[in-house]
This record gives C-alpha cells, sequence and structure tokens, in this order.
C-alpha cells in the first residue's frame, strides 16, 4: 500500500495591523555614494539622506568600421583628434580618415554630449558615455536617524502605527489620510472623489472602481487604500495583465494597496477602524509587492506620537496559535471572515475536497462556528 | 557502516512549503513512515529556512513520539529512542536563477547559450545577440535593467574570428550588470565561445566579473556543446541559494550530505524509473513556482525548469501565458472570468493556502492542466535536434543548407509518464492526478502512468546520493504509484463514429471487450501488479502506434485507477460551446469517477 496524502500543517503568519509599533526603515543607494545625514539627525518625509551619481547612458560607436578599418581595428586610434577620457559634444567629429589620396572621407562623430570613456583595439568600438545623473535616497518616514551605513543609507526609526496590505501598486509617496467612505463595506466610485483630495491618501472599503481609479490619478491623489480591486479593471487601468507579483514600478498617478484581496471584500474592521482614527494624520505609503521567496507586502505607515510599542505590548504571533488567538479566513468559501480559535484538534480531517488535513475551529464574528485548513487561516498580528 | 541505519529524516525546501519525509528500517528493509509539512519561512518575520524545516520536523515528531529535534538542530546521533541516523535535504527555496545570455548569431550561438541556461534551470531574462535587430544602446540598456544573476556569453568557433565576440563583450563591458542581490558582489560572467577569445576576454572583463571559462558552446558550426557550460551554471546556482536563501548556511551545517536543489533530486529519480523500465519517459514536477519538465527520449536526458509556471508564486502567469478562457475550457459549471481570475490572483497573494471547496478543487485542476502544457511546450523547444547549418558538396557547388529543428518528443513513443510535486501528489483522488496527466501531455497510443504518493522523489533523489538500497526500497514500495494505463489513439473524427475497440483478456480469464465512440472515455478496474493481454483495434482514421487502422496486441499494466480508454481523438479538441463541453466533461469527469457523485449531479443541474 501506498502512502496517503495526509500530512500535517503549521500555520501562516499573518499582515501586521499595529496601532503603534517601532518602525526602522533602511534606506540605501543603489551604489556607494554619499551620506547628507548624521547619526541623531531629525529627518522629515522628504529630507534628501544619501546621494549618488551613476554613470551616464552609454553610447556604442563602431568606429573601425565607420573609418573603414575593419581589418585593422587598433590602427582607429591613429585617426582620433580626441583621446579616451577627453569631453565631446553632441554631433562633434573626432575621428577622421582619408581614403584614396584624400577622395574618399570618414569620420566618427559623437552622437550626444558627454566624454570618450573607452576605446577597444580588439573589436574598434568606442564608448561615449553620456554626462553623469544624480541619484538621491529620501527618507520616506519622519524619525530620527539611528544608524549611519557607511556609503550605502541610513537607518530611520519612528513611533507609528503600521499597515500591511496584501498586494500593492505604485511606489513610494505620502499624503494627509482621508475617509472617502463611511464604513468598511462600501464601495469607492468616482462621485466620491473631488478636487480637494489632490495630494492625499484616500480609503475605500470593499472596493475601488475603475472609473474612481482613473479620476484619481487625473485630480493628482497621491494614494489609495481599499479592502479589494477587481483584478479585470486594475489590469485596465495599469494597462498590463500582471503575470508574477512583482510591482511598485508602474507609474499610475497614484500608489494603490488592496488591504484583503481581490473582488469585492470588506476592509477589516481593525484596518478600517484605525485608518479611521488617523484620518488627518500624514501617511507614507509604498505599494511595492514581492510575492516569491523573500515575500514583500505593501505598507501604510502613520507616524504619531501616541502610546508606544512598550506600553501597549506587542504579541509575538511567532508563539503559534491556540485556543483565542484571533484569526482572518484567506480563502474560500470563508474568505475574510474575522473570528477566533477554538480549537486545535491534533487529528487529521476530512474536508469537502475529500483531503486530510490539519484543520482549526474557528468562531466567526459574524457568528457560528466553522471548520477551516490551518493552512486557510492567518493570524491577526497586533 | 550503511547497515547500521535505521532512521532516516529528508527535506525538500520549496519555494511555498517545506515537506519533511521520515523513513524507518524494519526487518531487512527501508519504508516510509509519515509527513510533516509547514511553511517555507525565507520572509519576514523569520528570514531562516530551518525554521520551516523544525515547524515540518516537529509535525513529525507530534505524529510519531520520537524526538527529533533540539537546540542544534536535527539530532543525527540516533539512538533507541530519539535521534535519526541520517538526515539529507533538497531545496529550491531561493527562487529561480535568473541570467542573461549573450552570443554572436541569434539563431545559433545565442540559441545554445539560451538551451544550456535553460537546462540547468535557470530563468533566462533576455538573449543578446549582434544580428537581434536592437541597436546596441536598447542593448546596453536592456543588460543593465536586467540585473541578472549571472550571465553566460557565447560565440564564434573555435579558431575562428575573435571581433564579434569581442563586440559582445564590450557590450556587457559597458553595460556593467549590477547582481540583484548584495552590493561589493563581482557578478558572474561564464565565458562558453572562441577558445582563441579567452585572453582578450579576461583582459577585458577579468577586473570587474567573476569570470569563468568553458568549452565552447559550438566549436564547430555543426556542433553544440552545453554540457561544461551547464555544469558552470548549475556549480554557481548552487552557490547562488546557498548564500542567498536566509538560514541556508545553517541548514548545510545540519546535514554531511551536500544540499541538491529540488530539480536534480526529481531528475535523479525520473532516471532511475527510465533505467528500470528500459523505456522512453516524460517526467513533470509540478511546484508552486516552476514547473520542471524531464524527458528520456532514447537514453537521452533533458531537463527544464519553467521558472514562471506553478500554481502558487506563478499561478497568476500560467492565467496571464494560456489566457482566462484556456483555463475556463476546463470547468464543468459556470463561473464568471472576473471571478476565476480574482480567485486565482488571491492564490498567489496567500500561496499556502489549499483549495477547501470542490470549485475551488476543479480550478486548481484546470490551472494543472495549462501549467503542465505550456511547460510541456516548453520543454520541447528545448528537446529537439541541433539546428546549424550542414554543408553538403553536390557536383562541385558547395550549397548549405538549415537543419529543421522540430522536437524530437512524440507522444506516441513515450510510453511512461510520471508526475510529482504539490498538486499532483496531494490530490484527493488518484484519477485526478491520472486525467490532469493525460489531459496536459495528451498521451497517445498505450501509455502508463505513475505518480509520486506523498511528494518524496526529490527526497529520494538526494537520498539516492548516499544511501542508494534505502532509496531504491522507499521508492519501489511507498513512492511510485502505478495509476494505470491510457489507450489513446491518434486522429479525429466525427461525433459519435465509432473508432476504437479494446478487447482485454483479464488476469481471471475473463474477456473485456470495449468499443468506443468518438469524444468517449471509459474505464476498466485492472489493479496495481495486475496484467491484461490487450487488442486494440482502431478505425482507419486513427493510429494506435502502428499506423492508420491498424491493430495493436499487447500487455496492459493495471494500476490504482486502472485502464482508460480514450476515444476524445489526438490532438484533444473541446468542443467550442460552453453548453456542449460541459456536458462533455461531466460524461469524462464521471467515467473516472474524478470528483464525488454528488458533486458532479449537482453541477449537472446547474
Amino acid at each position: 500500500m501506498k502512502a496517503k496524502a495526509e500530512v500535517a500543517h503549521a500555520y501562516t503568519p499573518g499582515l501586521k495591523v499595529q496601532m503603534t509599533t517601532t518602525v526602522r526603515k533602511t534606506r540605501r543607494l543603489s551604489t556607494f555614494g554619499d551620506i547628507l545625514v548624521n547619526e541623531g539627525d531629525t529627518v522629515d518625509f522628504d529630507t534628501i539622506v544619501a546621494r549618488t551619481y551613476l554613470p551616464g547612458e552609454p553610447h556604442l560607436l563602431r568606429a573601425a568600421h565607420l573609418l573603414g578599418l575593419e581589418d585593422d581595428p587598433k590602427d582607429v586610434v591613429k585617426y582620433m583628434s580626441k583621446k579616451v577620457g577627453d569631453p565631446v559634444d553632441e554631433g562633434e567629429v573626432f575621428a577622421e580618415c582619408s581614403l584614396l589620396f584624400g577622395l574618399v572621407k570618414k569620420s566618427c562623430a559623437s552622437p550626444v554630449k558627454g566624454y570618450i570613456e573607452s576605446f577597444s583595439e580588439n573589436s574598434g568600438y568606442i564608448v561615449i558615455r553620456e554626462p553623469k545623473t544624480v541619484v538621491e535616497v529620501r527618507s520616506y518616514v519622519p524619525g530620527k536617524v539611528t544608524e549611519v551605513l557607511p556609503k550605502e543609507g541610513v537607518v530611520v526609526e519612528l513611533n507609528a502605527a503600521l499597515i500591511q496590505g496584501i498586494f500593492g501598486i505604485g511606489g513610494e509617496t505620502n499624503g494627509i489620510l482621508r475617509m472617502a467612505i463611511n464604513s468598511p463595506k462600501d464601495i469607492l466610485d468616482a462621485d466620491a472623489i473631488t478636487d480637494q483630495d489632490n495630494g492625499k491618501i484616500i480609503v475605500a472599503g470593499s472596493m475601488v472602481t475603475g472609473e474612481a481609479m482613473a479620476k484619481a490619478a487625473k485630480l493628482g491623489v497621491k494614494g489609495i487604500v481599499s479592502g479589494g480591486v477587481n483584478y479585470r479593471e486594475l489590469v485596465n487601468f495599469v494597462g498590463h495583465r500582471i503575470g508574477v507579483g512583482i510591482t511598485g514600478d508602474e507609474q499610475v498617478g497614484f500608489t494603490l494597496i488592496v488591504t484583503e484581496g481581490f473582488g469585492k471584500m470588506n476592509m477589516s474592521k481593525r484596518v478600517f477602524s484605525l485608518l479611521q482614527r488617523f484620518e488627518g494624520y500624514k501617511a507614507s505609503m509604498s505599494g511595492a509587492t514581492q510575492i516569491r521567496a523573500g515575500v514583500l507586502r505593501p505598507e501604510i505607515i502613520v507616524p504619531h506620537k501616541e502610546l508606544s510599542s512598550q506600553e501597549v505590548g506587542i504579541q509575538d504571533s511567532i508563539g503559534g496559535m491556540k485556543p483565542g488567538t484571533p484569526i482572518r479566513v484567506i480563502r474560500e468559501p470563508y474568505f475574510g471572515a474575522m473570528g477566533k480559535v477554538v480549537s486545535l484538534p491534533a487529528e487529521l480531517q476530512k474536508i469537502e475536497t475529500e483531503s486530510s488535513v490539519r484543520i482549526v475551529e474557528v468562531e466567526l464574528e459574524s457568528g457560528g462556528k466553522v471548520m477551516v485548513p490551518r493552512a486557510n487561516v492567518e493570524i491577526i498580528e497586533e | 557502516m550503511l547497515d547500521e541505519i535505521n532512521y532516516i529524516l529528508a527535506t525538500d525546501v520549496g519555494s511555498t512549503t517545506t515537506k519533511a519525509r521520515f523513513f524507518k528500517k524494519t526487518g531487512d528493509e527501508y519504508r516510509y513512515v509519515i509527513s510533516g509539512e509547514a511553511p517555507t519561512t525565507v520572509e519576514a518575520p523569520y528570514e531562516d529556512v530551518t525554521l520551516g524545516v523544525r515547524n515540518a520536523v516537529r509535525q513529525i515528531e507530534e505524529l510519531t513520539g520520537r524526538q527529533l529535534l533540539d537546540e542544534n538542530g536535527i539530532i543525527t546521533k540516533g539512538l533507541e529512542d530519539q535521534g535519526v541516523d541520517l538526515y539529507c535535504t533538497t531545496s529550491s527555496a531561493g527562487g529561480g536563477l535568473q541570467m542573461m545570455v549573450a552570443g554572436v548569431v541569434k539563431s545559433m550561438t545565442a540559441e545554445s547559450a539560451e538551451r544550456a541556461a535553460l537546462g540547468a534551470g535557470a530563468i533566462v531574462m533576455d538573449a543578446i545577440a549582434v544580428d537581434d535587430g536592437r541597436k546596441d544602446h536598447e542593448k546596453v540598456r536592456a543588460i543593465r535593467t536586467l540585473r541578472p544573476d549571472m550571465v553566460l556569453i557565447g560565440g564564434g568557433i573555435d579558431g575562428g574570428t575573435i571581433s564579434h565576440v569581442m563586440q559582445i563583450a564590450e557590450l556587457v563591458k559597458s553595460a556593467e550588470p549590477k547582481p540583484r542581490l548584495g552590493m561589493g558582489y563581482k557578478l558572474p560572467v561564464i565565458f562558453a565561445g572562441n577558445i582563441n577569445a579567452r585572453k582578450p576576454i579576461n583582459d577585458s572583463l577579468g577586473d570587474i566579473f567573476s569570470l569563468t571559462m568553458v568549452d565552447n558552446l559550438r566549436p564547430t558550426l555543426e556542433e553544440e556543446n552545453t554540457e561544461q557550460a551547464r555544469a558552470a551554471i548549475h556549480q554557481l546556482f548552487m552557490e547562488h541559494v546557498m548564500s542567498h536563501a536566509p538560514g541556508y548556511n545553517k541548514l548545510a551545517k545540519w546535514t554531511e550530505v551536500p544540499i541538491m536543489p529540488t530539480p536534480a533530486g526529481e531528475g535523479t529519480m525520473m532516471r532511475v524509473i527510465a533505467e528500470n523500465l528500459k523505456t522512453n519517459l516524460l517526467g513533470v514536477g509540478l511546484g508552486g513556482a516552476t514547473t520542471n519538465v524531464y524527458s528520456i527520449v532514447d537514453e537521452k536526458f533533458v531537463r527544464t525548469v519553467s521558472a514562471n509556471l506553478g500554481m502558487s508564486y506563478s499561478i497568476c502567469n500560467v492565467m496571464k501565458e494560456t489566457g482566462i478562457a484556456n483555463i475556463i475550457r476546463w470547468l464543468p459549471f459556470d463561473m464568471p472570468e472576473e471571478s476565476v481570475e480574482n480567485r486565482l490572483v488571491n492564490k498567489m497573494n496567500r500561496p499556502t493556502t489549499i483549495p477547501q471547496t470542490l470549485q475551488e478543487l476543479v480550478t486548481e485542476h484546470a490551472v494543472a492542466r495549462e501549467a503542465l502544457r505550456l511547460g510541456l511546450q516548453h520543454h520541447k523547444t528545448l528537446a529537439r535536434g541541433l539546428k546549424g547549418v550542414l554543408r553538403e558538396r553536390t557536383m562541385e557547388i558547395e550549397r548549405f543548407r538549415r537543419m529543421e529543428e522540430a522536437t524530437y518528443i512524440d507522444m506516441m513513443k513515450i510510453p511512461v509518464i510520471v508526475g510529482t510535486g504539490g498538486l499532483l501528489s496531494h490530490a484527493p483522488r488518484r484519477s485526478q492526478s491520472f486525467l490532469i496527466l493525460s489531459d496536459a501531455f495528451q498521451a497517445e497510443g498505450v501509455t502508463r502512468l505513475f505518480q509520486d504518493s506523498v511528494f518524496m522523489m526529490p527526497h529520494l533523489g538526494v537520498l539516492s546520493t548516499v544511501h542508494k538500497k534505502a532509496s531504491w526500497e522507499i521508492f519501489e514500495k511507498d513512492c511510485l504509484v502505478r495509476l494505470g494505463t491510457i489507450i489513446a489513439p491518434r486522429g479525429q473524427a466525427l461525433e459519435g463514429e465509432e473508432v476504437l475497440t479494446v478487447t482485454l483478456e483479464m488476469p481471471d480469464g475473463s474477456i473485456c471487450k470495449e468499443t468506443l465512440r468518438f469524444g468517449e472515455l471509459k474505464r476498466v478496474k485492472l489493479g496495481e501488479g495486475k496484467k491484461a493481454k490487450a487488442v486494440v483495434e482502431v478505425t482507419r482514421l486513427f493510429d494506435i502506434g502502428l499506423g492508420p487502422g491498424n491493430k495493436l496486441e499487447t500487455k496492459i499494466e493495471g494500476g490504482v485507477v486502472g485502464v482508460v480508454m480514450d476515444a476524445r481523438g489526438r490532438p484533444l479538441v473541446l468542443p467550442e460551446y460552453h453548453a456542449v463541453r460541459k456536458t462533455k466533461l461531466l460524461e469524462w469527469f464521471k467515467a473516472l469517477e474524478l470528483y464525488p457523485e454528488s458533486f458532479l449531479e449537482e453541477v449537472s443541474k446547474q
């Protein structure tokens, strides 16, 4: 008899929804550069903390070919009026060669303003490099610089509310939080967005419509936080189908964070009430999501000076699930339902699909007890 | 020494789930005992794969009552009541290897480089060639923005001109690609081109990159040699995974057996099956992030890893590649396209969840068919003859002819299909994996199907490197499930036309004769280890392997599903109209008792 497909399963850690926590953000350059702040400095949302200069775009010229020297590419250097390292202007001729007693003239002109970076004797290629470009890293969140990473960046620390979403679109931004709907069940449509929302982060309930997203982008809204969004409407808005879950570089006018999932999904009451509590506060948000080994979830950070994390006491969810642990169901047929663990039977149990799995008995907030595979719930991290 | 091994623990650290398998010597033979599974812990707040391994092993401790863990990890000094005598593991936790390839001629060296990279299990982000139609600055920009984990450069035949391959090297040098992970890390570059270019390549790239030189991919125009390049990629892949999956170095200290990549473990066992059955074989490992396809045809082994096809992390990419309509065509019930799309994105977002309802299970099975179909399509592009230029001399005139590059994978010549991976191994009914495999790969002729019982092929693959006897015994007795045989002639007819008659002489001497009309699917029960003499007759528009209309007499092996006679035609074309298709799907699902009868009845009343 072959082995039966009966295996045990551990639980999934949940998304963070914290009223007060110490957030540490590492702000790093993509390559080495200068750090513009010191340890102990206070920074604001948009303070530039590090800067570097990236080499400009390279342009390759087939100099040997242009000068008719394909057979002896190393001879190109003899006809150059400028040497490696010299600056050149756009259209400037820096190598010329006369053939057939001067009857035929061939030349090499720079396609861009920049400098001659290199010449290869083997291929006869010349690389013209455009001027350097400036790359700056902003603080993203206001707080105190607690660590300087030499040549790389800094760590900024602050007291804030932190909400992780399940999926996002668009990069880092900030703005004043505004509740655009009245309940976690409401749908955000275009009518609820006005000129006054320019520069703001607006909160939707169970869904944001395609029309609302288009209007938000047009009116200069900085961000939208919603319980759900329809995949097809999002694809139409972004302009391409989402294959792998790696986002953050989309240029769609604002940053979108989905807190529950795709489709019409009531925003969890905890997330809703937390955002409601901080309405009018300025918040940072990032839609960057990476769903692969080393998952990265989108986030909303609301800096505030109320209770610190030590005072409210953070529950360590790594400890695991036990009776009383608040959970959220993350798969059909109870997707989005909140509840508390009643029991964790050790024996494997057969579910509707006929799979034998480890289950958890849950008392739903909406009433009633249900059995759910342990793999289909996440612990609500407080 | 090996005889003293009584308890064995093996794990596979997958991209989504960490699977632990516990084996024990009972009497003189090794057997599988129990499994434990837990989410892989590469992400915050854990960021240490050993925590997932601990969680999975703890399940085994709970189920067996035997202590296997202490504060240092797995207890590998096996005592009477605790620990194991041997621990080994495979891994695909670090995700795929993302690389870039470059060559001189797009249809030749760049393709050879691509084949070497894909065959080594990498994701090829782009293939750059001198003649790829892009301007140089466009190529440079592409290289820059890719941030590959590795670059493979090919180009030029040995002893030929070096200027073209140097152009490619200059492009790579100008772009200065930075690795995705970590500053101050030299990007690995493998040069597999003209042997005479090694010195100038070294002069040009040696200081900037971590350069490895291997044999030319194309030493001559007619010859392709990807083995050394593959081995170099594989070696660097191992180093890449080892150094970049959080907690990996710690895990490596828990075992004395080198950690093997999951596809290597699976591939080892696929070869074992082909060698033992002395046959061609097509195998697949359907994972969360990747679909690994293995073929052994006339003793030639080819492995491909489709790094963007899978059932969790990559499920949306399957939907993107195949289109939502191709997924929905496998559903026997009505569900709006938008609802299916939302469910699949939600699965990607929460990759460790499992279907709780039958509707969700059937939807995942629909996606699995498409992932496997696309995986095989990808595999076929690599399992093919050499593309190149063949020089012929005819009547003093030298002329060149391009060789055709059709795949050599012909389903009629594949008598064995093997499936492994979470979805197939955990399918609640074996008939589900049977039909998923045969629908997706479109088995032709007479084909035996096997599957991995609880997903332990990677585990046994790594175990075989240190304990062949244990690996083989467990594989034979507890891992390899003989699903049965499918009889599927190639050809098309009109619905209802008679196409196939199968006469089976059963082990008890009774005769079972079935005649099938086009579009029908039937099952006859014939248990594991049982054989039946079969006469397969087809009409003149159909071929069972011996040419159109020819009769086949053979022996048929049974299995847990039995013998399935498939007169749906090959290639399998589903009815275009939704209502007709739904009726046919239900008919087929009922014939194989694929899902509970009450569910299928309910669906048919919709």
